[in-house]
C-alpha cells in the first residue's frame, strides 16, 4: 500500500527509524534508574530488528519510550527520528500524531491489553477516526477489512463482540489489527507472543512477518527468547542492564556470537537437537540493580571470563551501525584470562572491539 | 434480565416479612397503648378499650399481622392514629418530595465528584490531588447539621450573592422554578456529605484501572489524555461508585430527617420523624414498607447497572 509522504523532508540516506544515544532515566525514590542508557540503532523499511534480553534489561522501556508510554517519572534523552523527524523532546501534542499512526505497538498479553468494556470495533476504529479523520462508516468498513487481514473468521460478527468473547489467539490478532489500523511505518511487537501457547505463538509470528513483508514496514520484535527472533529478523540487539551488549546482522550473530552474555543466553535455550546430558544452562546470579550500577561491565559479576579490567572499565559498543558490534573485553573466541591477575590486555581482541564482519 | 428481576423479587419477600412483622410487633415492645394519646381529657378506661378495639390493638400479634398484610395487599395501609387520614395518601404526598430531593442531591454529588475523582487519579500525588484530598477530608468531617447553617448563611442570605429559599417547599408539579429555589439548598446540603466519599472511591478505583495494560494500549494509539481517562478508564472504574450511589440514594430516601426538618420540607423523612415521636404506628409501618421496597428496587437497578457497565457481567 502506498504510504502518504511524510511531513518534513527525509534525506536520502536517512533510515526509516533511527535512535541515537537514547536514554530513559527514571527518577525513583531510591535514586536515578538508568533503564535505558545510550542505545543506538537504525531500521530501514521492510527490516526487522530483534531486541533480546532478560526481564529488566530495558528492552520494554526502550520500545515504550518510542511510543510515549513510559511512566511519568521517566526522562527521555537522546534522539529518535522517524524519516528524519525528531520525536524526543517535542510537545506531546505533536508526538501524539505519530503514536498509533506511524508507529504502532502490539503488547504482550492479549488478555489484558484490550479494554474489557468496549466492543472490538470501537477499539479498532478510534485511532483511525483520530489520525485518519475517517467517518464512522468508513472506519467500520476498514475495521472489517483489518479483521479479515489478520485471519479472524466472521469478522463482521467479531467486530461486534467484546474481548472476553474471543480466545487468546483471536485477541492477539485483534491487537495486531488495531496496531495496523493506520497503516504504520513501524510496528513494535513487545513480547507479542509470550503469553500465547506455542502453536498459536508460531501463527502470530508468521502473521506478523507476512504483513510486514507485504507492507514494507519496519518492525521491532522484542523477546526474551533468542529462538523467537532467530529466523525472523535482519538484525539482533542483545540488551543487558539498559545497554546493548551485542548488536549485529542476525546471521552474523548466530554464526559468531562474541559477547559472553549472548553466549550464556544461547546456552540457556532448551534444544531438542543436542544430547540429553547437555542440559540448558541457567545464567548464574541475577541482573544487577540498575540504580547502584558499578562503573565496570554490568555482566562482570555473572561472567566466567571477567577479570579486573571488566570490573573497572566498561567495554564500549562500537558506533558503526550495520556492523557486528559488541561490548566485551574478552569476547567469545578469545581465551578467557586464567585468573584475575591476567587483567591487562595482551591481544587486540581484548580491546573494546569494533570488529567488522561482512553484513548479511 | 427477566430472570435477574425474578430472583430479586423473590429475595424481596423475606425482607418485607421481617420489616413488616417487626413494625407490627412494635406496640407489644413499648409501654402504653398506642391509641392512648388520641384520647381527650376526662376519658374513661372504657373509651381506651373502644379505641383499641376500633384499631384492632386488642387482638393478638399474629391476628393483627395477618389483617395488616391482607389490607396492605389491597393498597390499604390503615389510618394515621393522629390525623385519622389514610396512611397511603400521606405517603403518596410525601414520597415524591423526598424522591426529588434524593435524586437531585445524588446528581449534584456525582456531577461534582466524578470529574474530581478522575482528575485526582490522573494527577495522583500532585498538588491538585493533595489540595482536593485535603478539602474533601474537611468536608467529610463537617456533619450535616453544621453544614446546613453554613449553606443557609451564604446562599439564603439577602446580603450575600445568592438568595435561595431557606425554608419551605413548592411542589414540582405546581411551579418548577420555585421548586428548584426551595430544593437547591437542601439538595446541596445532602450532596456535600456524599461528594468526598464519591471522589475518594472513584479516585482509588481509577488509580487501579490506570495501571491496567489496556490503558497503555489506548495511550499507544496517540489518544489524548482526557479521552483515555473518560472513554477508556472511567467505565471500568465505576463499579464501587455505582454500588455506593445506589445505597446512598436508598439512604437519602429513607433518612433525610435532619435536612428535611431544618428546611421544613414536607417529605418522607420529616413524616417518619413525626410519626415516631407521636407513636403513630400505622404511619411508621407504612413508611418503613415503602422504604424497604425502594431499597430492594434500587439494589436491582444497581445490578442491572453492573451489566451495563461491564459486558462480562452479562455473560454470567
Amino acid at each position: 500500500m502506498a504510504e502518504p509522504t511524510t511531513t518534513g523532508s527525509p534525506t536520502p540516506d536517512e533510515p526509516l527509524l533511527r535512535a541515537e544515544d537514547l536514554r530513559v532515566h527514571l527518577d525513583t525514590p531510591r535514586g536515578l534508574l538508568k533503564a535505558v542508557d545510550g542505545v543506538s540503532f537504525a531500521i530501514e523499511r521492510g527490516e526487522t530488528l530483534g531486541l533480546v534480553g532478560e526481564s529488566g534489561s530495558g528492552k520494554s522501556m526502550l520500545v515504550r519510550s518510542l511510543m510515549g508510554i513510559c511512566p511519568s517519572i521517566a526522562r527521555i534523552r537522546g534522539s529518535v527520528r522517524l524519516d528524519g523527524r525528531e520525536l524526543v523532546g517535542v510537545p506531546r501534542k505533536e508526538a501524539r500524531t505519530i503514536w498509533g499512526n506511524r508507529i504502532a505497538m502490539v503488547f504482550q498479553d492479549p488478555m489484558t491489553s484490550l479494554n474489557p468494556v468496549l466492543r472490538i470495533d470501537r477499539q479498532l476504529t478510534e485511532s483511525m477516526r483520530l489520525h485518519l479523520g475517517l467517518g464512522k462508516k468508513e472506519a467500520n468498513e476498514r475495521a472489517i477489512e483489518l479483521l479479515t487481514l489478520v485471519g479472524i473468521p466472521e469478522p463482521l460478527k467479531r467486530s461486534r463482540s467484546y474481548p472476553h468473547q474471543l480466545s487468546g489467539g483471536m485477541r492477539q490478532r485483534v491487537t495486531i489489527a488495531m496496531a495496523l489500523a493506520c497503516d504504520p511505518d513501524v510496528l513494535i511487537a513487545d513480547e507479542a507472543t509470550t503469553a500465547l501457547d506455542v502453536t498459536v505463538q508460531r501463527q502470530i509470528l508468521d502473521l506478523l512477518q507476512e504483513i510486514q513483508a507485504e507492507r514494507g514496514m519496519g518492525m521491532i520484535l522484542v523477546s526474551h527468547d533468542l529462538g523467537v527472533v532467530a529466523g525472523r529478523t535482519d538484525q539482533i540487539a542483545v540488551m543487558y542492564a539498559g545497554r546493548m551488549v551485542e548488536h549485529s546482522p542476525t546471521a552474523d550473530l548466530f554464526a559468531h556470537r562474541r559477547h559472553r552474555y549472548t553466549e550464556a543466553l544461547l546456552g540457556a535455550v532448551p534444544r531438542l537437537d543436542v544430547p540429553r546430558e547437555q542440559r540448558p544452562r541457567a545464567i548464574p546470579g541475577s541482573p544487577p540493580d540498575l540504580i547502584t550500577l558499578a562503573s565496570g561491565c554490568a555482566f562482570a559479576a555473572r561472567c566466567g571470563a571477567a577479570d579486573d579490567l571488566c570490573r573497572a572499565q566498561r567495554p564500549e559498543l562500537g558506533e558503526d551501525l550495520g556492523t557486528h558490534r559488541f561490548a566485551c573485553h574478552h569476547p567469545v573466541g578469545t581465551d578467557a584470562p586464567a585468573g584475575a591477575d591476567a587483567a591487562s590486555g595482551d591481544g587486540a581482541d581484548e580491546k573494546p572491539s569494533l570488529m567488522k564482519e561482512t553484513p548479511a | 434480565m427477566l430472570r435477574l428481576l425474578g430472583r430479586k423479587l423473590l429475595a424481596l419477600i423475606p425482607v418485607l416479612f421481617l420489616v413488616t412483622f417487626a413494625t407490627t410487633a412494635l406496640p407489644d415492645l413499648v409501654d402504653g397503648s398506642p391509641v392512648a394519646q388520641m384520647l381527650g381529657p376526662g376519658s374513661t378506661p372504657q373509651d381506651l378499650k373502644d379505641l383499641e378495639h376500633e384499631f384492632g390493638y386488642d387482638k393478638s400479634l399474629p391476628v393483627r399481622y395477618v389483617t395488616w398484610v391482607g389490607n396492605a395487599l389491597t393498597g390499604d395501609l390503615g389510618e394515621s392514629l393522629k390525623t385519622r387520614t389514610s396512611v397511603m395518601d400521606g405517603i403518596a404526598e410525601r414520597f415524591p418530595v423526598t424522591l426529588e430531593l434524593a435524586v437531585f442531591a445524588l446528581l449534584m454529588a456525582l456531577i461534582v465528584a466524578v470529574p474530581l475523582g478522575v482528575w485526582t487519579a490522573a494527577k495522583a500525588g500532585g498538588r491538585v490531588d493533595r489540595v482536593i484530598g485535603g478539602v474533601s477530608s474537611g468536608l467529610l468531617s463537617i456533619p450535616t447539621f453544621v453544614s446546613v447553617f453554613i449553606l443557609v448563611y451564604f446562599f439564603a442570605n439577602p446580603k450575600m450573592m445568592l438568595a435561595f429559599k431557606p425554608t419551605g417547599w413548592e411542589y414540582i408539579s405546581v411551579d418548577f422554578a420555585k421548586n428548584i429555589e426551595f430544593a437547591f439548598l437542601p439538595a446541596l446540603a445532602l450532596a456535600l456529605a456524599e461528594i468526598p466519599q464519591f471522589q475518594r472511591l472513584l479516585r482509588s478505583d481509577m488509580l487501579a484501572t490506570l495501571q491496567e495494560d489496556f490503558i497503555l494500549t489506548a495511550r499507544s494509539k496517540g489518544l489524548s489524555t482526557p479521552y483515555v481517562l473518560f472513554r477508556h478508564a472511567l467505565r471500568p472504574s465505576s463499579f464501587s461508585l455505582l454500588t455506593v450511589s445506589g445505597l446512598t440514594l436508598g439512604r437519602l430516601i429513607g433518612g433525610t430527617v435532619i435536612v428535611e426538618s431544618y428546611f421544613a420540607i414536607p417529605g418522607l423523612g420529616q413524616g417518619m420523624y413525626q410519626a415516631i415521636n407521636g407513636k403513630d404506628i400505622p404511619v411508621v409501618q407504612g413508611t418503613v414498607v415503602v422504604i424497604a421496597l425502594i431499597y430492594v428496587l434500587l439494589n436491582t437497578l444497581v445490578d442491572i447497572g453492573y451489566s451495563l457497565i461491564d459486558p462480562r457481567v452479562r455473560a454470567r
